[in-house]
């Protein structure tokens, strides 16, 4: 079995007192004069699958950054296992082939570039990206972008990834085939993940639990637990009751 | 295509304008003339556009050199950035017929001043475009790199640096086309062989076709090392959508 994805998980020892999986207390956060985050408190269990879900401009992405430790908090707490972010679109780099890519976390934790690319290749079969190793993003469709960017996500060999809007740029049908997708790779791959999405629909089918924010300043307005069973498909009696449950909360707020 | 139809045009009127007298041919020789002359004097001129296009080689590598270690500088250390900004715009804004003559005086009449003077004009649009290449790089594609916990080094060296590389290669295109003017002036400082040179001792002479025969090597010589660079971006920079 290849190793790479095997998540450097903090398992928790005797004696020590790191932080298991992600928790967030009271969480503040403001820009100038824009107050993107007013006082948020959630927290992932390690494995579990959390959705961040909410209207456009409610502080989703900021949220992603503090797990990540890309920024601070102005007020509350941040602790969490190391996290690798997914950027909203793929972030891709334009120069490099969809092996260079996905092997870029390899390459900035010191691997050479032939190790980096060695590692990415194990998983390119799997990915459905078999025959695109040195195929130039610009080439690859919206569905293989997403794959290989989660492909790099999941070689940083963190305990959290956070997805940002993952498919937020795709079409209805790919976007429908990428999240079924997705379910099965974090069922073969079990992480800590906090994805963030505008579409409900999305966190019902992916996520164990669902954090519904309000808008700027975004706070937590419910928090839905999804204790369906997997796969789900979105005509579920159950995935559709949930989903305009959230939908009813958030147009509640408006 | 259009190209080369626009200059047949300016040609084809140029020569009916300085055939049939409209103008004195000490003022402007019909393009056909300056084709004689550059026929006539190719073994003269060959050998200055020898020299001078070494010159501009040199300079231009050192403003390459230069320019590139400044770019990244003023991009990695705000120290250097605020030191540097100023020497370097104020750089672009010195007269080059008054320094010209100045590095003659320090530098004598070899090749140093003149790639010295090519190097003061090329360097500043390397520069720039260095730097401005590397700071716009997208702000996601950073923190990306920071969630992989990436060095400041990597971050150059992983996406910085290719990313800054079309924008750098506008500044090298920029700087082949301004070469051969820092070469020119650097050899009217003072000089005994050159494009330059023959420009000036050919224009004391009346010799106004050789004049603007060397005029068009020099003109041939910038188009070339354009030609090169852009070539040399269309190699390397293959990443970028096509216009």
């Amino acid at each position: 079995m290849p190793t790479h994805l095997e998540a450097r998980v903090a398992t928790p020892r005797e004696g020590t007192q790191g932080p298991t999986g992600v928790a967030l207390t009271e969480v503040s956060k403001t820009f100038g004069e824009v107050r993107a985050l007013g006082g948020v408190s959630l927290r992932a269990a390690p494995r579990e699958i959390v959705a961040i879900a909410g209207p456009s401009g409610c502080g989703k992405t900021t949220l992603l950054e503090l797990v990540c430790g890309l920024s601070e908090p102005d007020g509350g707490i941040v602790a969490a296992e190391p996290a690798v972010l997914m950027p909203q679109r793929d972030g891709l780099l334009p120069w490099l082939s969809a092996l260079d890519n996905a092997g870029l976390a390899l390459r900035v934790a010191g691997a050479s570039k032939a190790d980096a690319r060695d590692a990415a290749a194990e998983h390119f079969e799997a990915f459905g990206l078999a025959g695109f190793e040195a195929t130039r993003p610009r080439e690859l469709s919206g569905g293989m972008r997403q794959r290989v960017a989660f492909l790099r996500t999941l070689l940083a060999g963190k305990p959290v990834l956070c997805l940002d809007e993952p498919f937020g740029a795709l079409d209805a049908l790919t976007r429908m085939q990428m999240q079924r997708w997705l379910a099965g790779a974090l069922a073969r791959e079990p992480r800590t993940v906090v994805l963030v999405t505008h579409d409900v629909e999305e966190a019902v089918l992916l996520a164990d639990r669902i954090v519904l924010l309000s808008p700027r300043p975004g706070r937590v307005i419910e928090t839905l637990e999804v204790d369906l069973p997997r796969p789900r498909e979105r005509t579920d009696a159950a995935v559709v009751a949930l989903r305009e449950r959230a939908l009813r909360v958030l147009e509640g707020v408006r | 295509m259009a190209a080369a139809l626009l200059a047949l045009a300016v040609l084809g009127i140029w020569e009916a304008v300085a055939r049939f007298g409209a103008v004195d041919e000490l003022l402007l020789p019909a393009p056909t003339q300056v084709a004689e002359a550059l026929w006539n004097d190719r073994a003269l001129l060959g050998a200055d556009l020898a020299v001078t296009g070494w010159e501009v080689l040199a300079g231009l590598s050192l403003a390459i050199a230069v320019g590139g270690l400044l770019g990244v500088g003023m991009h990695v250390s705000p120290a250097v950035r605020g030191a540097l900004r100023p020497l370097v715009i104020g750089s672009q804004a010195v007269p080059i017929p008054v320094i010209a003559p100045l590095f003659v005086l320090l530098l004598g009449f070899g090749l140093a001043p003149k790639v010295l003077m090519i190097a003061l004009v090329c360097f500043f649009p390397v520069t720039i475009n260095v730097y401005d290449g590397l700071r716009r790089v997208d702000p996601a594609a950073r923190k990306l790199l920071r969630s992989f916990d990436a060095t400041r080094w990597q971050t150059l060296r992983l996406l910085e640096a290719p990313a800054a590389l079309p924008s750098a290669f506008t500044g090298l295109k920029l700087a082949a086309a301004v070469s051969v003017i820092g070469a020119v002036f650097a050899e009217w400082a003072g000089s005994d062989s050159g494009l330059g040179h023959a420009l000036l001792t050919a224009n004391g002479q009346l010799e106004t076709a050789r004049a603007f025969a060397a005029t068009f090597l020099l003109f041939a010589l910038a188009v070339a090392l354009y030609g090169l660079f852009a070539l040399a971006e269309r190699r390397i920079v293959t990443w970028t959508e096509e216009t």
